[in-house]
């Protein structure tokens, strides 16, 4: 069954990756973005080329205004969302000494405090369908920790705490709450990290290598599905056996 | 709209979307205690308000809301000015 989907953090990297799985699974998918339209309509023409349908919708999701217009721009080109996928995330590392007010603060606001407005803009909507799926996209670092990212960390732990609340708040109506919990995944985030850190990551993955953006669109595609009904308030670890 | 209609569609809205027994529907009924409806049910019921009356219902007025007789008030209020 086609429904509508919204990605936020949509045009690069794992959220492109997730845009692509939805929309090869039939459904129809706005693509938020931050700030990067070009890369944002990329991923629309991808889609539409394979004969899919998706828009590009420009938000700041840790901005209460802005996720209210990109909802009603969304639901009123699209229709009712009812996939919300809850990827957009930012890192500010550091080490706690150095680590000023204002890294904590952007990293919470943009990974931790979007999730809460997009989750709860799209409640209503899903209420009135009596079906949704709300996933959102924390990280290995917000279970084992990660040393230089407290901020990151606290706001992906945060995720895990507000997916399992949310889910028994709705789960009666047929909406379900996960997570996904990459591990090193090949994007522009980790690339940052150099070579000699990624060798040192896949030595120590059950795998032995780092993990492709689609494998984490995968799990994403499964937790949005019919088959999926009756998982809910779960997070699911896709790291290749990191934190065992 | 006449308190009467607005009372007989809120009535057919409690029925048909939330299973409850008509018999039990007074306007002093309160939702949680008497009619069973759990808060995330009002919250559903005002939704679906809304939608039926064309009417916005902001979350500080829907927060007052406990017994039918203020629900069909609100709207009531909101419908006629």
């Amino acid at each position: 069954m086609s429904r509508v989907a919204l990605v936020t953090g949509g045009s690069r990297g794992i959220g492109r990756a997730i845009a692509l799985r939805l929309a090869s699974d039939g459904h129809v998918v706005a693509i938020n973005y931050a700030a990067n339209r070009a890369a944002a309509d990329d991923v629309v023409e991808t889609i539409t080329a394979n004969g899919g349908t998706a828009m590009a919708v420009q938000a700041d999701v840790g901005d209460t205004d802005a996720v209210g217009a990109m909802f009603e721009d969304v639901e009123e080109r699209l229709g009712r969302v009812e996939i919300l996928v809850n990827n957009a995330g930012i890192t500010r590392d550091d080490l706690l000494l150095r680590m000023g007010p204002d890294a904590w603060d952007q990293v919470i606001e943009t990974n931790l405090r979007s999730v809460y407005l997009c989750s709860r803009a799209a409640m209503r909507g899903m209420l009135r369908a009596r079906w949704g799926r709300i996933i959102s996209v924390s990280s290995i670092s917000g279970i084992s920790g990660n040393p230089g990212q407290a901020n990151y960390a606290a706001s992906k732990a945060g995720i895990i705490g507000f997916s399992k609340s949310i889910a028994r708040e709705i789960g009666s109506r047929n909406i379900t709450v996960n997570v996904v919990a990459p591990g090193f995944i090949e994007t522009d985030m980790t690339e940052e990290l150099g070579t000699e850190v990624a060798e040192e990551v896949a030595r120590r993955v059950a795998v032995g290598r780092l993990g492709r953006p689609e494998e984490i669109a995968a799990a994403v595609g499964y937790l949005a599905s019919d088959d999926a009904a009756y998982v809910t308030g779960q997070t699911l670890v896709v790291d290749g056996g990191l934190a065992l | 709209m006449e308190r009467t209609e607005i009372e007989s569609k809120l009535t057919d809205l409690l029925v048909d979307e939330l299973g409850i027994e008509r018999e039990d529907i007074r306007a002093d009924a309160k939702f949680e205690e008497d009619l069973d409806v759990d808060s995330l049910g009002v919250v559903e019921l005002l939704m679906a308000l809304e939608d039926n009356f064309g009417v916005k219902i902001p979350d500080e007025e829907a927060e007052q809301i406990s017994t039918v007789g203020e629900a069909i008030d609100l709207v009531e209020k909101k419908l006629n000015g």
